[in-house]
């Protein structure tokens, strides 16, 4: 199997991508771990004329921290962040989350910008850059500018991105106080998308109470969605059993699942009740040491 | 397009169309047979070889990527005619039945070992979770890449341990 012929480049500088980009429009595509943009073109599911290769920009590459946000490269391969033992403590839900992707052989050429950009509805990245309430970096000939995760995925495969941009970074705001994260997804068999995924992010203040929550979901709904009754419900409250039964309730209220293959709607609410649940008790666990919980 | 690859030591020059997959890349321009085409859609892993040192689908990775990088491809791993520990490994533990999957186990077995010389039967299982095998449930290959991993400790502990013991005054 192999792919539509297509002109193939590699631009080392931004400048020159946008240059491409505007020249091109419509007729080119980016191409950056290529783990969903090939296996589409050998399917002809996609046959962009024009590959822009951004691998070898090497602004893109890394990670780092300034101005209170993690700031992740578009060339930051999955498994970078599944082994980024820095980031474990303040950013515990990236490797929680990138260990779930794939398989070890996808996860070192896939990225984390290529998953939002993707905009599949199982992405499981798009659950987890909800929950910490990330943004999107973009570049363009109009200059750079910051969509918040909210905005950034519009329709099934639709991010915000105009034809002539390109996603630079993704950003995560620093949490304030202790954090957690869990990542907890259920799939077919090892390796596959999601029947249905929830990505949970908490930081707590000094005196116990929630003081960031995030609820991610994937899998269920054209785009990824966010449990935005959960987090409301939790801001300025503790972890407690009760509270951790309420969320859980909560969280299916904002998925909106189909039956499909993976599994029947009720099914997957279901699933995410349990999930709330289970990641929720495992947090307060961490944070909040021997809570004894139902 | 005109690339520049090394695969296993040796560069090459070649000139390929852009849509050409590294697989075919491998095994139509460079005879190297050795990496098997199994599913051709990125789910089987029976395409596995190192890209700088990576681990990757290859049927998923175009030739013009691969440009100026390092490649290895289980042909690879045997050195003066001797195979790999791991490749003694599979066969002594009998990790293969057919064999159709073996290239792909072996690279992504000997990549695990590069990154995490000790692993636990868990965490070899997680490291070859991209790579289906349709013969062997699993259970031979698991246990062949663990006794690969005692070899080669075994291997690289015997030099240090004769430092060890030249140097034990120190202690
Ligand atoms: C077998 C298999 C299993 C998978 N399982 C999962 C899974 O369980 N969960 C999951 O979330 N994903 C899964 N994936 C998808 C994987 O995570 C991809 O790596 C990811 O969706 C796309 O990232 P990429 O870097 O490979 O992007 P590419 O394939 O290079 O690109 C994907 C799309 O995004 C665009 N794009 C990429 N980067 C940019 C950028 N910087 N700016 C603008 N546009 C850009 C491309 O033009 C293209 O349209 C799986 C893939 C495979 C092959
Ligand atoms: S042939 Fe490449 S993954 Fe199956
Ligand atoms: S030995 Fe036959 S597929 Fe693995």
């Amino acid at each position: 199997m192999f792919p539509n012929s297509f002109e193939y480049i590699a631009p080392t500088t931004l400048t020159e991508t946008i240059e491409l980009l505007q020249r091109h429009g419509y007729d080119a595509k980016v191409l950056a771990g290529g783990q969903s943009l090939l296996p589409m073109m050998k399917l002809r599911v996609a046959a962009p004329p024009i590959l822009i290769d951004i691998n070898g920009i090497d602004e893109l590459k890394g990670w780092r921290e300034e101005n209170g946000f993690l700031r992740i490269g578009a060339l930051v391969r999955h498994s970078e962040l599944e082994h980024a033992d820095e980031l474990r403590a303040r950013y515990p839900l990236l490797a929680e989350t990138a260990v779930w992707i794939a398989d070890p052989l996808v996860r070192n050429l896939g990225t984390v910008c290529g998953s939002l950009a993707h905009a599949d509805p199982a992405s499981d990245w798009g659950a987890a850059m909800l929950a910490l309430h990330a943004q999107v970096e973009a570049i363009g000939p109009g200059g750079k500018r910051q969509i918040p995760i909210d905005d950034f995925f519009v329709d099934t495969f639709t991010p915000a991105l105009e034809e002539t941009e390109i996603a630079t970074a993704v950003l995560i705001p620093t949490p304030a106080g202790r954090t957690a994260g869990r990542y907890l997804k259920i799939e077919r068999k090892a390796g596959d998308f999601a029947i249905a995924g929830l990505a949970i992010h908490v930081s707590i203040a000094s005196d116990g109470t929630v003081a960031e929550a995030g609820f991610g979901i994937c899998a269920c709904g054209p785009i990824p969605l966010r449990g935005k009754r959960a987090e409301e419900y939790l801001l300025g409250k503790k972890l407690t059993p009760e509270t951790i039964e309420a969320v859980s309730r909560l969280v299916p209220e904002d998925a909106d699942p189909t039956d499909d293959l993976r599994g029947s709607a009720e099914y997957k609410r279901d699933v995410l009740r349990v999930f709330a649940k289970r990641g929720l008790s495992d947090i307060a666990k961490e944070l909040q040491g021997e809570v004894v919980l139902r | 397009m005109k690339i520049r690859v090394r695969v296993n030591g040796q560069t090459y020059e070649s000139d390929v169309e852009p849509r050409k997959l590294l697989v075919y890349y491998l095994r139509d321009d460079l005879g190297l047979t050795g990496t098997h085409v199994g599913c051709d859609t990125t789910s089987c892993g029976a395409c596995t070889v190192l890209l700088d040192g990576k681990a990757v689908k290859s049927c998923t990775v175009l030739a013009v990527q691969a440009n100026g990088c390092d490649v290895m491809t289980v042909e690879g791993l045997e050195r003066d005619g001797q195979l790999h520990p791991l490749q003694t490994a599979f066969w002594e533990e009998h990790g293969l039945q057919c064999g159709y999957c073996t290239p792909g186990m072996l690279m992504s077995g000997y990549a695990l070992l590069q990154t995490n010389p000790h692993p636990s039967e868990e965490e070899i299982r997680r490291g070859i979770s991209g790579n289906l095998c349709r013969c062997t449930g699993y259970m031979n290959i698991v246990k062949a890449i663990r006794s690969a991993a005692v070899k080669l400790a075994d291997a690289s502990a015997e030099p240090s341990k004769e430092v060890a013991a030249s140097g034990s005054s120190s202690d």
